[in-house]
């Protein structure tokens, strides 16, 4: 991490790289998922990834613990990998009719910051990963949407040394969902 | 605006129903008047409101209303718009308070019997003595309360009509239905709650169609969820013999429809078929148990065994009644092709942690805007409207045959009739002429009276 007691110029090059190579990565996923390589997608997860997006809710700002719902409540998408896999062997099936035809959609990642690597950046295991999500949906002719959050994901690396995704949690901010469906992968 | 609505454009004894009840504003404008704000309406589940001060902001029709809990633990439904230049007096979603502020001119209305005689009450009035001369009367101030309100076993119904029927003569043998939606697996009554947090999300879509597939449209499922059946989406997995539901649903189960009352499910209230089977053989167990658990409280109850599955409840409620899943779905209209839609889980209050997890978790990728199942039903119910807001569209009626003279009285229920054959739009045809005869702006007494003293 980037902090003042990470003083050694090595360091704070390892964290530079280590972003670099991060940020490469959620490109990567943007593209995989706007060309529609869904299998390819997945291949990037980890066998244990959880993948949430709870409710957004209005409470009293001092009340700001209780403005999203938690694990045990109800949320948007609380997935597991046989979850996702099956998102995406259903879209494969060609009867999915609220993704046949295939919308048109764009992944936009900005804010990208390391919160926090494990154990450090010069070796590191796992990293938490903040950004900004923007992803936009065109559908058959004028149907459109905008959805916009924050999103925080922990990457592990495998026994090979790839990135895997181990959590990805999202906050989208929306209180009513102004689209119809969720059928997107974030 | 009109008052009501040409008989002609529903035509239930012959199945043709005029898209112009989808799409036509006016026809809209009637609905808020002649059914909305007359109709029996659900408006949340007494668990999410547990302690008195307890809120949660619901809806009927259009309007924001408060569910509240009083100090004295009494249950209210308000219509959340100050009384002074209609301000939403709360803007929250749930909370605890014993008094609604106005965030405009500042009047305060309470729910602390100690303070006030009637919850929602105007209690606070800036200036009351030098700009008011305390001559303003503040009992004539309140909030406005629902006009009748039941307690169904945590089930919270309210409406605006003094007139409405009451809620068990509106509901009828329907009764059966919602009893199995706020019972626990063991058929016990009263013991569901609501997991924290309301989906809400808008759709481009007449509220009735939402309505309309639960009330008892098995014929969309085959083509609508073809995708799911490919992938296994079923507790069973997918080595079990499943559609997107319960492995054990025979193919042919009938459908029940409240022929004056609007009501319908695509189950019978004479038959069920038990909980599924899981991958995880210790839940094949469990819910095994809570099966016989069921079969002795109902018997012992003198209740029919079925009225499980999809339903709903005239006019706007819809609800899976059996635990796979367990939820509730009110299509709010927003305009006559925008609709809000809200769902609700509820769960037994007593099921061990792991279980509740794993079925919060396959409610969640079942139904709802993310849900493999419901996804495809917008995309249909979507387009199906947009396709029919043309000017030639609205010339050609919809047909409603399928299953026409078909039916035939139920041998459980006084008030219904069965179709036989799983695949029928007589429940749509009924709901209709429910919809028909509120529409047509006659009296409570007068639509009683055409039902022929039954
Ligand atoms: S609008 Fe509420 S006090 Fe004026
Ligand atoms: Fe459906």
């Amino acid at each position: 991490m980037t902090t003042a007691s990470t003083s050694s110029v090595d360091a704070r090059l390892a964290t530079l790289l280590l972003k670099d190579e991060l940020t490469e990565r959620l490109h990567l996923e943007a593209d995989l998922l706007d060309e529609q390589r869904f299998d390819e997608w997945l291949e990037l997860l980890d066998d244990d990834v959880t993948y949430t997006m709870p409710l957004r809710l209005n409470v009293h700002h001092s009340d700001a613990d209780r403005a999203s719902t938690k694990e045990g409540d109800v949320s948007w998408f609380e997935d597991d990998l046989s979850t996702l896999r099956m998102r995406v062997e259903q879209l494969a099936t060609g009867e999915h009719w609220a993704e046949e035809p295939r919308s048109r959609v764009s992944h936009l990642v900005s804010n990208i910051r390391l919160l926090s690597v494990a154990p450090n950046p010069m070796a590191p295991e796992m990293v938490e990963v903040g950004c900004r999500f923007l992803v936009y949906r065109n559908r058959v002719a004028d149907e459109t949407d905008i959805w916009v959050g924050r999103r925080t994901d922990t990457w592990r690396a495998d026994t090979q040394g790839h990135w895997r995704l181990l959590r990805r949690h999202l906050l989208l901010d929306q209180g009513v969902l102004m689209a119809k469906n969720l059928t997107v992968l974030f | 605006m009109t008052d009501s609505v040409d008989p002609l454009m529903v035509d239930p004894d012959n199945g043709i129903i005029s898209r112009e009840i989808f799409v036509s504003q006016d026809v809209f404008d009637t609905e808020l008047e002649q059914i909305f704000a007359r109709a029996w309406l659900f408006i949340g589940h007494e668990s999410q409101i547990p302690e008195p001060g307890d809120f949660f902001n619901s809806r009927m029709g259009t309007e924001s209303v408060l569910l509240t809990r009083d100090s004295e633990g009494e249950i209210h439904v308000l219509l959340n718009s100050c009384r002074h230049r209609g301000m939403k007096v709360c803007r929250y979603d749930e909370g605890n308070t014993h008094d609604f502020v106005c965030p405009y001119h500042g009047w305060s209305y309470s729910t602390d019997g100690t303070l006030v005689s009637v919850a929602g009450e105007l209690f606070g009035v800036p200036h009351y003595r030098a700009g008011y001369d305390r001559k303003l009367d503040r009992s004539q101030w309140g909030l406005i309360p629902t006009a009748q309100m039941v307690n169904h076993h945590g089930l919270i119904f309210a409406t605006w009509d003094p007139d409405t029927p009451s809620f068990d003569e509106y509901t009828g043998g329907f009764r059966f239905w919602l009893d199995n939606l706020a019972a626990n697996t063991a058929g016990e009554r009263g013991r569901v709650k609501a997991l924290r947090g309301v989906q809400k999300w808008r759709i481009k879509a007449n509220w009735k169609f939402v309505s309309e597939n639960f009330l008892g449209d098995n014929y969309h499922g085959p083509t609508s969820h073809s995708s799911v059946d490919a992938v296994g989406l079923g507790p069973g997995g997918k080595e079990a013999p499943t559609r997107h539901g319960d492995n054990k649903k025979p193919r042919s189960i009938g459908s029940t429809s409240f022929f004056d009352l609007g009501h319908g499910g695509v189950t019978t209230a004479g038959y069920a078929w038990g909980y599924p089977e899981f991958e995880d053989e210790n839940m094949t167990t469990y819910f095994q148990q809570r099966w016989q658990q069921r079969e002795q409280r109902l018997e012992a109850e003198d209740r029919p065994i079925g009225g499980l599955g999809p339903s709903t409840m005239f006019p706007s409620m819809s609800l899976h009644a059996g635990a796979f899943p367990r939820a509730l779905i009110v299509a709010h209209p927003v305009g006559p092709t925008e609709t809000e839609v809200w769902r609700w889980f509820l769960v037994d209050d007593d099921l061990p942690e792991d279980i509740e997890s794993w079925l919060r978790r396959w409610y969640l990728r079942y139904s709802g805007p993310a849900g493999l199942v419901e996804q495809d039903d917008m995309e249909n119910w979507d387009y199906a409207t947009d396709a029919s807001t043309g000017t030639i569209a609205r010339r050609y009626p919809y047909n409603y045959q399928l299953g026409l003279g078909m039916a035939s009285p139920s041998e459980v229920l006084d008030d219904a009739v069965e179709s036989s054959y799983l695949m029928t739009e007589e429940n749509a045809r009924n709901y209709y002429r429910r919809w028909a005869a509120l529409m047509s702006g006659a009296s409570w007494a007068e639509i009683d009276q055409a039902r022929g003293g039954k």
